[in-house]
């Protein structure tokens, strides 16, 4: 493979990230030579999405925390006495803090597998049955008094084989017990599928009404349902990113669904926030005078900047200050402070909330009545859409692809080439590297912001209406002065990123402290740990936690250029995710870095109609030529297209 | 650079784009002449279909492309297996869709839809119903659907309620759609029918307690948006009111019978029939209107033979039957009077509350009670301050009088462009409440004076007055309803505007008239006074034409009878 790839090229950019795809994309259409490699086995770094199997490796590899080193040949032979070299890093810091819980019953999927749907209704209706309590066993948060009742009650209540079932039983407690929150446990309760197997189960057609549960085997099994974002956003409707995609025409790749609503979290209930004029004439909860107040309000923001004398004697006061001063009711406040301008008591003054509460409602309406685009099949379509135009432009892709380290010439301070893992050596003129890919030598004077995200798969919607398709945002305020935010994601099946009867929600904060820390506070108000012995009182329930994950991650969106060491001005550097909404910082970056490599080009143009797309000879013959080596080059890596493809299948 | 595609140049696309649109025009014309050439041979067969689907399909709008389909389909219905029909209908759906796709608002496509659903022996409603939800989804205001979801739903017979279900699904979506609010206004007297309520139906409390929930939902959600507004209006209003004879009055000295209608009429052999009987006989008579043009006016008069007031009889009967208004009254001229009537009282039948007629006043209280909530919120909103003034002439005219003219005044500030229209408006209402007092007071005098008036209305209500003082107003003109004013002897408009006399023609008993400090210009205006016989004073002073040269002469050879002209 190393011997295929040119050994020259305009621009090499190193991980597939938001802004270095983007990046690839508006090089190459500008008529760049690309070079596009990634250490990963798949695209988008931390803008990633994964299957249900596949964020389950993404977990192994972090929790074994294992140096993935394999020594390439050697660099070093390679560079000259002129040069320098700036060795990169070969394993990624940017994830830590990773701890994974499964509350669904679980059973050993080989046997699901076999066992066909039929049996997995049984496991799920027999509830009333002795071994139900079995089953809360395993959970994590069970009280050990109940433990050993149902055991007791098992002993009891199992006549044949039962002394094999308590043993395990017993067991597995154990293990519940000294290492609760892991993994293991996961795979140990296995048995349980056993025990129930044990169990007669001839008056489980009386039983059906119940709702059937999903288990642990249904998710693996369903596992390709799932597309589990790394990290958390949406799209503005009028936001930069939506504006990119639409002139780049690479928007053609990829679909959005609207959020469908915008939620808040009061006194303990999770309520609709009316933002939209036919949310507001809709809304029940709102009095006539609110519905009036708050439209007046929200007309008022829309074109702030026309009435100065409104907000110019509040600028130096906070924003749920100057809401304070409006004619605004405590709740009104409540949705206008935290879900549309979604900032905080103390954060914002009154100029930002205002800005942020504009910007809100200018994105209104545009697709739908929210101002929030989610894509179909997670946010790692994003970064493909991206690699894909920059490959139908001629740019060239490798995956699994490390680079040792960057040559830099001595003498000018350029850097000239890098050397990969193969220890071919690969000219270019510009060189894009994203963050994590540097060495702890480049990276020792950068400090790094941390995201505290988790994910949830959760059995119904936190607030429940007609629908179950329901897209939904939540803002959650930090509880004491000092903690941040939390913004909730709901997501359901239609968006394609989980399986059906599910929800996929997505928490990020600011890290105060590590993921779990940060968010468990939230999850704990808003969800409850999934239990069979809880099926009877249906009405009060919160959603049922099935699986859970929390990690945190690096955020080295404010880090200056300046931090880095040694940096030669030809190399520039792309950050990861940060922990905002919106996407408008990875365009801004890509845009800004694009006009450093080339200047006074077009970024992203619409690519032109096929049919002006002149292709007969009737242009120089040099320039002919230069095509057609762009074609060969093309040519050359059918594998490299052929992985820009894969996420396609995975997304099936 | 590198791998930089070659492009075509703008003026290079330019000039493909001109060959294209030129390729097309030749293919368009060519098809177009084709197709009328076929209609004038009578060649009306599928080749046509064809022919005009590649036009339509471009151009929808091309209504005698239409016609022609429609003249081939009729051609093939007698011609065709009922299979071959079918399929033929339903390749026409499909491509009527298309159409639609390419024009939503064509009416050529939506009549060809009606026309070919309406020739179907079993056609599909249902699907119909969906077609209209779908283009209604992508444009809820789309009129030339509602119009067709409308002819569908009555063909189909779809129950009201279903109808009225699918209004309020697009009113959640969207408030601003007058043919949803409009549609419900139609939906909801056939839902809930009243048996002893007008052709436009009130509805029961609790339907109307729900609509005004609805409604008000949306004015205070966007106070400037029209069509909840309207709807508002409707929801409040009430029918026209019932036909009816308001006054009956017979003068012994003119040898006249006047009548006023509850509207305007046209009475003539070939229209309206009017009977008079006289002490139970029929009498033939000749109608006319007091100023003689025989318009459809609310006053029509007839002379009296002698016979019919003499005093042999202790008193006459006079009664007229209006046939078509279904209506009659009966006044009775006693012995030694001068004069008998019979009239509606205003103050009885609430004549004027007929902007807005809930009967509940308890309704529009509280309509009222949220209305100026809602004004104080919005203290500049047009809409809200128009109903609060409506809702309160519902209630009670004489009583909101003060808090009415100034709510007025404000609206005019916020809406200087309709000033003419709130001021000709405030006029009607103060003149109303005059007249509300005049009756309680039960005389023949009306003050006007002094009411910054601008027109004059319900002049047809002031049959008996005898003495009007119309002085200090900015009436333009004396119109010509004034001459309905069968009783007038006195007549002031001192200090007004007016510029023309219209209406002061044929009074029978005016004897005074004093126009001073007005714009009367012309002599040729002063024409009318000559038909008023009783005249005697006439005072002109401070107009402009007092100053030209020979007025008086003018004015003693126009009216000889008149003792004292002040010019």
């Amino acid at each position: 493979m190393a011997d295929n790839l040119p050994s020259e090229f305009d621009v090499i950019v190193i991980g597939t990230g938001l802004p270095e795809s983007i990046i690839a994309a508006a090089c190459s259409r500008s008529g760049q030579r690309v070079l596009h490699v990634d250490s990963r086995s798949y695209y988008g770094g931390n803008w990633a999405s994964f299957s249900f199997s596949g964020i389950l490796s993404w977990l192994k590899e972090y929790q074994e925390n294992s140096d993935i080193v394999n020594e390439g040949p050697a660099w070093q032979e390679q560079i000259l006495e002129n040069e320098e070299a700036i060795a990169l890093s070969r394993k990624d810091k940017t994830i830590q803090h990773v701890e994974v819980f499964c509350y669904a019953s679980q059973d050993l999927h080989e046997e699901v597998e076999e066992a066909g749907a039929l049996q997995k209704n049984h496991a799920s209706v027999i509830s009333e049955n002795p071994t139900e309590a079995v089953h809360s066993a395993y959970l994590p948060s069970e009280d050990e008094s109940l433990c050993i009742a149902s055991c007791e009650m098992l002993t009891e209540q199992t006549p044949s084989s039962d002394l094999e079932t308590a043993l395990e039983i017993s067991n597995v407690k154990v293990t519940g017990e000294t290492e609760k929150h892991d993994d293991k446990t996961c795979m140990k309760s296995a048995s349980e599928e056993e025990t129930s197997k044990n169990v007669p189960t001839t008056e489980g057609t009386a039983l059906q009404p119940k709702k059937t549960r999903i288990t642990y085997s249904q998710i693996i099994k369903e596992g390709r349902r799932f597309n589990i974002d790394l990290v958390s956003k949406l799209l503005y409707s009028r936001g930069l990113l939506i504006d990119l995609l639409i002139k780049s025409n690479v928007s053609r790749y990829a679909e959005f669904k609207n959020i469908t609503r915008i939620l808040a979290f009061r006194e303990g209930r999770v309520e609709q926030v009316p933002c939209s004029r036919a949310d507001v004439f809709n809304s029940k909860q709102l009095t006539m005078v609110e519905k009036r107040m708050l439209m007046k309000f929200l007309t008022f923001c829309m074109e702030y900047e026309k009435h100065p004398d409104e907000y110019k004697a509040y600028e130096e006061i906070t924003f749920s200050e100057y809401l304070k001063t409006q004619k605004l009711t405590p709740n009104l406040q409540y949705f206008v402070l935290h879900s549309i301008a979604m900032t905080s008591e103390t954060a914002s003054n009154t100029i930002d909330g205002l800005k942020a509460t504009k910007n809100f409602l200018h994105c209104l309406g545009r697709y739908g009545n929210t101002p929030f685009l989610f894509p179909l099949y997670g946010q790692g379509e994003l970064p493909q859409c991206f690699c894909r135009m920059c490959a139908v432009f001629g740019g060239i892709y490798c995956l699994r692809h490390s680079v040792q380290c960057l040559v830099v010439d001595k003498e000018s301070r350029k850097c000239k080439a890098i050397i990969d893992q193969f220890g071919q050596r690969i000219i270019s003129k510009h060189f894009l590297v994203e963050d994590s890919y540097f060495s702890e030598n480049t990276c020792s004077h950068v400090q790094y912001r941390q995201i505290s995200r988790s994910v949830l798969i959760t059995d119904r919607s936190v607030l429940k209406t007609d629908s179950d398709q329901q897209i939904s945002i939540l803002t959650v305020p930090g509880e004491e002065p000092g903690t941040f935010a939390v913004r909730v994601i709901e997501l359901c099946s239609s968006t394609m990123t989980c399986m059906k009867g599910t929800y996929l929600v997505h928490l990020t904060c600011t890290s105060s402290k590590t993921a779990r820390e940060d968010l468990e506070p939230v999850v704990q108000k808003l969800f409850t740990p999934y239990t069979e012995t809880e099926t009877e009182n249906e009405e009060v329930e919160k959603p049922r936690l099935l699986w859970a994950l929390y990690f945190n991650m690096r955020d080295s969106s404010d880090v200056s250029r300046n931090s880095y060491n040694d940096l030669p001005s030809n190399v520039y550097v792309c950050s990861g995710p940060d922990s905002g909404l919106g996407n408008d910082n990875a365009v801004k970056q890509a845009e800004t870095l694009f006009q450093l490599i080339c200047p006074n080009e077009d970024f992203c143009p619409p690519p032109p109609n096929p049919e002006d797309i002149i292709t007969d000879g009737d242009s120089l013959q040099s320039e002919a030529s230069e095509a057609s080596v762009i074609l060969e080059a093309n040519s050359e890596t059918p594998k490299e297209s052929a992985s820009l493809g894969n996420p396609e299948e995975a997304s099936q | 650079m590198h791998g930089r595609l070659k492009v075509k140049t703008s003026e290079e696309q330019a000039e493909a784009k001109r060959l294209e649109r030129e390729q097309k025009l030749k293919l368009y014309q060519s098809a177009t002449q084709t197709v009328f050439q076929k209609r004038q041979a009578g060649e009306l067969d599928e080749s046509v279909l064809e022919l005009t689907s590649q036009i339509l399909g471009a151009n929808p709008d091309f209504a005698t492309l239409w016609n022609c389909r429609r003249e081939v389909l009729q051609r093939l219905e007698a011609q065709k297996s009922p299979e071959e029909l079918a399929a033929l209908v339903k390749t026409e759906l499909g491509f009527l869709e298309s159409c639609l796709r390419v024009n939503p608002k064509s009416y050529g496509t939506w009549h060809h839809r009606c026309w070919l659903l309406g020739r179907l022996p079993e056609p599909n409603w249902a699907r119909e119903l969906e077609l209209c939800a779908r283009f209604l989804e992508v444009d809820e205001r789309n009129f030339h659907c509602w119009d067709y979801r409308r002819f569908v739903a009555a063909q189909a017979a779809v129950p009201p309620a279903e109808e009225l279900a699918f209004t309020d699904s697009l009113i959640t979506r969207n408030f601003s759609n007058y043919s949803s609010w409009h549609y419900r206004s139609c939906l909801l007297p056939q839902l809930h029918p009243q048996p002893d309520s007008g052709p436009q139906g009130r509805l029961p409390e609790d339907v109307l307690l729900k609509e005004l929930e609805l409604v008000q939902n949306a004015f205070f959600t966007d106070p400037n948006d029209q069509s909840a507004w309207f709807y508002h209006r409707w929801l409040l209003g009430r029918a026209d009111p019932q036909d009816a004879l308001r006054c009956l009055h017979v003068s012994r000295d003119e040898a006249c019978l006047t009548v006023s209608f509850s509207r305007p009429v046209l009475v003539g052999p070939r229209t309206e029939t009017l009977l008079l009987m006289v002490d139970e006989s029929p009498l033939a008579v000749e109608w006319r209107t007091p100023d003689g043009r025989n318009w459809p006016g609310h006053v029509w008069l007839c002379d009296l033979p002698a016979t019919s007031l003499n005093d042999q009889l202790p008193h006459h009967t006079f009664r007229v039957i209006w046939t078509a208004g279904d209506a009659q009254k009966e006044c009775v001229l006693l012995k030694g009077h001068q004069e008998g009537w019979c009239r509606d009282s205003a103050t009885d039948e609430q004549l004027f509350r007929c902007e807005l007629s809930v009967e509940k006043s308890t309704v529009l209280q509280s309509e009222l009670e949220s209305c100026k909530e809602l004004q104080e919120l919005e203290p500049e909103n047009k809409w809200c301050l128009l109903t609060i003034i409506l809702l309160m002439r519902a209630l009670d005219p004489l009583l909101y009088e003060k808090e009415t003219l100034q709510y007025f005044q404000t609206l005019k500030a916020v809406d200087p462009m309709r000033a003419a229209y709130l001021d000709d408006l405030r006029s009607k209402f103060l003149l109303e409440n005059s007249l509300l007092k005049m009756e309680y007071a039960e005389v023949r005098v009306l003050h006007l004076g002094h009411k910054d008036l601008t027109v004059l209305c319900h002049l047809e209500q002031l049959l008996l007055v005898t003495h009007l003082d119309l002085s200090h107003n900015r009436l333009r003109a004396l119109p010509p309803a004034l001459a309905a004013l069968r009783c007038l002897e006195v007549l002031q408009a001192n200090d007004n505007a007016i510029e023309s006399l219209d209406g002061v023609t044929n009074l029978p008993r005016l004897q005074e008239l004093s126009l001073c400090n007005n714009r009367l210009q012309q002599r040729m205006v002063l024409q009318p006074l000559a038909s008023c016989p009783r005249l005697v004073l006439l005072n002109l002073q401070g107009n402009p034409l007092c100053q030209a040269v020979g007025t008086s002469e003018y004015l003693a050879e126009l009216l000889p009878l008149v003792n004292s002209i002040l010019v």
